[in-house]
């Protein structure tokens, strides 16, 4: 904790007897009808995190699955409805709503607003992203299915035409999935909108671009990106229905459609998509690791221009993804260049990011422990990438083990444990309490254990052939002790997470006190008082460089005479 | 926050920033583009593959006049503009009701040209690959005209009871910003459609 | 009953087993491995492999080990001096050279990637090749060999290579429904079947004996047992089992009960066998059924038993299958399938 004197920011009525309390009902009301960023930003975090534990718990019972060969602990239609729904679920209810609830949360307080751009749309956005995974899940109740009960879609996530079509998919488990992504999609849409105005209108004074937080910064990068990224799956999503409902033809072989032009279409949302989901895993890490090293970011304008460089490049590799579809050999051979091309600035990122560390103090508290862990799996995350981005090699490891193995080493190595660091780091933010350390390592530890016995072990099963998307295999093709490694990891992975859990709601009772800033940070969401007061800033802030809290922490060596 | 002087050149900073709303249009622009850009794509894509049924060439008549009357209410659309900044509100009225007059006389040619198309020659989305790419992105930006259409007649109504003055020039900015846009999008597929596909 | 702890002792003694027969199957070629190729097209693919992972290995190891030295050298100690460490904001030579190493590393990787891509994918194809058509359909392969008038499925006869490309095999890949993926890893990368769209690739395994590869495009219910087995034969052998093939189905006639129960119940409506009345496109070719290994695209042993019990219900074996049980009684599923295993 330093010791600093700032205009007072925290409540400004320390005479005033204590208000009634609401009622529950009114507290409630409250929260439904809000408008406050704050307030938006943790419900989609509650919100993603009560879809991380049932996604969570589909993939524990696929692993039970898979842990033996023709094991019956799922039938093949469960399954297939499983996966699809554990993919669907974690990429567009947990993945996007928990980082752009970190959005909400922190870019206004960062840039010294007192709330986003356009409040009420902030609000619209989430409950559309809300219903929309509603709507998704009401899909295991809804309607009756060719096979029995509940229609939750089964054709895997990225739902391949002609696989989808009404001939192939009878029923509306399909349906459910197109109509719930495209009201969610809206949402996102909003949230993109709101976030771009918000950062490029509404800073405080003095804060150009190239003073921005990078968390900040890299958030405006992504919603830049999502607004071109989330709408081309709106597109195909529309024609999908268009196709099923009323008889249209773009993705119907016979009348001389094509099932590519899905795969394109999809795949042109589904790249961007990716970096929409691991860029503000970067922004987290930005914040985080400068903290915890006691250094300013190393090369803050090649950050910036690394990231703005990754969201133009990311819309130009797509088509890594169909290298088996039958591509001419110069389109094969463009997309690796590409793909190879976008690794260049995502590699100088943690090259900086090491450059951090180096001559640095480095306190090993959880937060920063989830961002080593980030960087250590990114890094082998980006090398199996570069790997896959070999078309050759990927005519073999496409659809397989390998390719799951390095997007989860990605989403969950790179993006969960970024997500986990940010919420021991913000937490006592937003609640005023710190989340407990020993427990939290003990999240870090056994989380981290799991990840790499179940992600290390599934490259070998994809080189030793198995194929992504089936609910059973044959005993007699040597999966099966690496497929129970894998599953056991699984296990692991859920308990770490419930002690996580457990740790995140108790703390907000019983964690210390944690004060303005407990860590000794520079941003400007530490000069308020944790929780902030709902209108952020008594005054709103004036700033004269990246670290405006730096400069006050140290008025004889300011940050504005340093920095490049 | 900060209130403690520092020594620092930049004292009196001038702070100017784009305007939330022109930004927040903007964005929502650059999101729509996309979508039209993958409908136009599949609509080049499927040029000629339609296993059966009319053809472009057979049935489409180019709408030069429902074309003349959109193109110019982007003119008409930015006389307003100038007039509300300026504050010649009865002039800004006229101006709106004239881009609202362009605006439903193109959806009523829009209307005259699918009655034909469907009733006379038997195109319907369902018809064929050119069917269903035509109906689609034809009938997407349609809807976005429609919506327009709602936003100028709301601001018409605004106007007509001598709500809207150069205070809200802004807010009619953004509304204007959208209509060129809804524009620029016709000139595209106006010449994908109507011209290079025929 | 088991209780809990003896059920996973007893999990951990079949996985200890399991993960000795992996090593000796592994011996015996039974793995679908990508690291044991078998034909020309899985061998520069595996050696592809083998340039990339040193490089990435090396990446890795700097790398990481710069990480790992920067945490071990400069975790904060109680020893430290008060107030913050020097403050680094960049420097432009170190960050110009770690941007221009990286992309001469991609310029290596991406000709000795192009080369490669090349030479599998435009690889010429010889005159004297074996032309193969693959079709894909939900849950099973056709496949068709235009030159000799051989229309068969799910396992896959070829003849020895001698790597020298005039004695390759050329696919053809398409689907009848939705997209499937060919991939047999020994032999080859795998290849989309899309519908309305014909792809080609090619092999030429250069040992003899059987390989295994699945369908790896998600093609709905039962994707995960639309099992693939290609059968490697030497030229005699292949040149039997094509003379053998192109014979019209053996006609028995003590069993002609069985056939007569095959040509009325509808059998007929979706299976061909060559010689008689029946020409159904959507099942697979059932004339020389009794040569193969295997019954429903590999899921089960082609055992008469099992033939009995597929047809009786095939939603035993492979529910999802889009086989419906064709609810014969006893005396016709007898009947019936003595009839099939006569089809030599």
């Amino acid at each position: 904790m330093s010791d600093y004197s700032l205009p007072v920011s925290t409540t400004i009525e320390p005479g005033v007897p204590a208000l009634e309390l609401d009622t529950f009902l009114e507290r409630l009301h409250g929260w439904v009808v809000t408008v406050d960023h704050k307030r938006l930003g943790i419900l989609y975090i509650l919100y993603s995190t009560f879809f991380l534990l049932i996604a969570g718990a589909e993939a524990l019972l696929i692993r039970l699955q898979l842990a033996d060969p023709h094991n019956h602990v799922l039938s093949a239609q469960v399954y297939n409805r499983f996966f699809t729904m554990h993919g669907t679920t974690m990429v567009f209810l947990v993945g996007m709503p928990f980082l752009f609830g970190f959005a909400n949360y922190i870019v206004p307080l960062q840039i010294g607003a007192r709330d986003m751009a356009f409040p009420r749309l902030n609000a619209f956005s989430f409950w559309l992203t809300a219903f929309g995974g509603l709507l998704l899940y009401y899909s295991f109740l809804g309607g009756a299915g060719l096979y029995g009960v509940g229609n939750a879609p089964d054709v895997g996530w990225f739902a391949y035409a002609p696989l989808t079509a009404r001939s192939f998919s009878p029923g509306h488990a399909t349906d459910y999935w197109a109509l719930a992504l495209i009201v969610s999609g809206f949402g996102t849409l909003g949230t993109a909108i709101n976030i771009v105005a918000t950062i490029i209108s509404m800073r405080c004074k003095g804060m150009t671009l190239m003073r921005l937080p990078l968390f900040t910064w890299l958030l405006l990068v992504v919603s830049m990106l999502t607004l071109v990224t989330i709408t081309p799956l709106t597109a195909a999503q529309f024609m999908l229905l268009i196709d099923r409902y009323l008889g249209g033809h773009f993705f119907d072989t016979q009348a001389g459609g094509s099932s590519l032009i899905w795969i394109h279409f999809f795949w042109i949302f589904g790249h961007p998509e990716v970096y929409v989901l691991v860029l503000p895993a970067f922004a987290i890490a930005n914040e985080i690791i400068p903290v915890f090293c006691r250094k300013a970011i190393f090369g803050y304008p090649a950050m910036v221009a690394a990231s703005v460089a990754i969201m133009f490049v990311s819309l130009g590799v797509w088509a890594h993804h169909m290298f088996t579809v039958g591509m001419t050999s110069v389109s094969n051979a463009f997309f690796t260049l590409s793909t190879m091309l976008v690794g260049v600035p995502t590699g100088i990122k943690i090259f900086n990011w090491i450059a951090t560390l180096w001559g640095g103090r480095i306190r090993f508290t959880t937060p920063m422990l989830f961002c080593i862990g980030f960087l250590f799996q990114f890094l082998i995350a980006g090398l199996t990438g570069i790997m896959l981005s070999v078309s050759p090699w990927d005519w073999q490891l496409h659809n397989s083990y390998f390719v799951i193995a390095h997007f989860h080493y990605v989403l969950v190595g790179a993006v969960v444990f970024c997500i986990f660091a940010a919420i021991y780091y913000w937490y006592p933010k937003a609640t005023g309490r710190l989340m407990g350390e020993t427990l939290g390592k003990w999240h870090f530890w056994l989380f981290t254990i799991g990840f790499h016995l179940t992600f290390d072990t599934m490259h070998f099963l994809g080189l030793l052939g198995m194929p992504r998307s089936i609910y059973t295999y044959q005993p007699d093709r040597g999966w099966s002790f690496l497929n129970l490694v894998v599953s056991i990891g699984g296990l692991i992975q859920g308990i770490a997470v419930l002690i996580f859990a457990y740790n995140f709601v108790v703390s907000y009772w019983r964690g210390n006190v944690a004060g303005d800033d407990p860590w000794d940070a520079w941003t400007l969401e530490w000069s308020t008082s944790s929780p902030p007061p709902v209108y952020n800033f008594e005054e709103l802030p004036e700033v004269h460089s990246r670290r405006p809290l730096w400069d006050l922490k140290h008025p004889d060596d300011p940050d504005w005479e340093y920095e490049l | 926050m900060s209130s403690v002087q520092i020594n620092h050149p930049e004292r009196a900073i001038e702070w100017r920033l784009p305007s939330k709303r022109r930004v927040g249009m903007s964005a929502l622009i650059a999101g729509e583009s996309a979508i039209f850009t993958i409908f136009v794509v599949a609509y080049v894509f499927y040029l000629g593959k339609s296993v059966t049924g009319p053809t472009p060439q057979q049935v489409l008549d180019i709408p030069i006049v429902s074309t003349i009357c959109l193109l110019s209410s982007s003119l008409t659309i930015w006389r307003a503009e100038k007039a509300i900044e300026d504050e010649r509100t009865a002039s800004f009225t006229l101006w709106l009701a004239a881009t609202i007059t362009l605006a439903a006389a193109f959806l009523t040619g829009t209307f005259v040209e699918w009655k034909k198309l469907i009733y006379h020659d038997g195109l319907t989305i369902s018809t064929n690959l050119f069917g269903t790419t035509f109906y689609s992105l034809v009938g997407l930006h349609a809807t976005h005209v429609v919506v327009g259409l709602f936003l100028l007649t709301a601001a018409f109504v605004f106007s007509l009871f001598g709500r809207v003055d150069s205070r809200q020039s802004e807010r009619f900015g953004v509304v204007a910003l959208y209509w060129h846009f809804v524009d620029a999008v016709w000139v595209v597929v106006f010449t994908v459609v109507y011209l290079i596909g025929r | 009953m088991h209780t809990v702890p003896t059920e996973y002792l007893i999990r951990f003694g079949d996985a200890t087993v399991c993960f000795l027969r992996t090593a000796t199957l592994l011996a015996q070629d039974r793995i679908p491995t990508t690291l044991a190729p078998a034909s020309t097209p899985a061998h520069q693919i595996f050696d592809l492999s083998i340039f990339v992972v040193t490089i990435s290995g090396g990446i890795f190891l700097i790398v990481g080990g710069l990480l790992a030295v920067a945490l071990l050298k400069f975790r904060a100690r109680k020893t430290d001096p008060a107030g913050e460490p020097a403050q680094i904001y960049g420097s432009t030579q170190i960050e110009l050279a770690w941007t221009v190493i990286p992309l001469l590393i991609v310029v290596i990787l991406f000709l000795t990637t192009a080369r490669i891509i090349f030479a599998i994918q435009d690889a010429p194809k010889p005159t004297t090749a074996l032309d193969v058509t693959v079709i894909g359909h939900q849950f099973w392969w056709e496949f068709q060999y235009p030159k000799y008038r051989i229309v068969s499925a799910n396992e896959l006869h070829i003849p020895l290579s001698s790597g020298l490309a005039h004695d390759a095999t050329f696919l053809k890949l398409t689907s009848a429904d939705v997209n499937h993926s060919f991939w047999v890893p020994q032999l080859a990368g795998k290849t989309d079947l899309i519908a309305n769209h014909v792809n080609s690739m090619w092999v030429d395994p250069q040992r003899p004996g059987l390989y295994l590869g699945q369908c790896a495009q998600f093609c709905g219910t039962q994707h995960a047992l639309m099992l693939l087995r290609i059968y490697v034969d030497t030229p005699e052998q292949f040149a039997a089992w094509i003379t053998h093939q192109q014979q019209p189905a053996r006609q028995d006639p003590a069993v002609a009960a069985g056939r007569r129960v095959f040509e009325t119940q509808a059998c007929m409506n979706c299976h061909t066998i060559s010689g008689t009345p029946a020409t159904g496109r959507f099942g697979p070719d059932l004339t020389h059924l009794m040569s193969r290994e295997t019954l429903a695209s590999g899921t089960i042993d082609n055992t008469p038993a099992n033939l009995r019990q597929w047809i009786k219900s095939p939603d035993t074996f492979k529910r999802g299958a889009l086989m419906p049980a064709m609810q014969l009684s006893d005396k016709q599923l007898d009947e019936v399938t003595a009839y099939l295993e006569t089809l030599k």
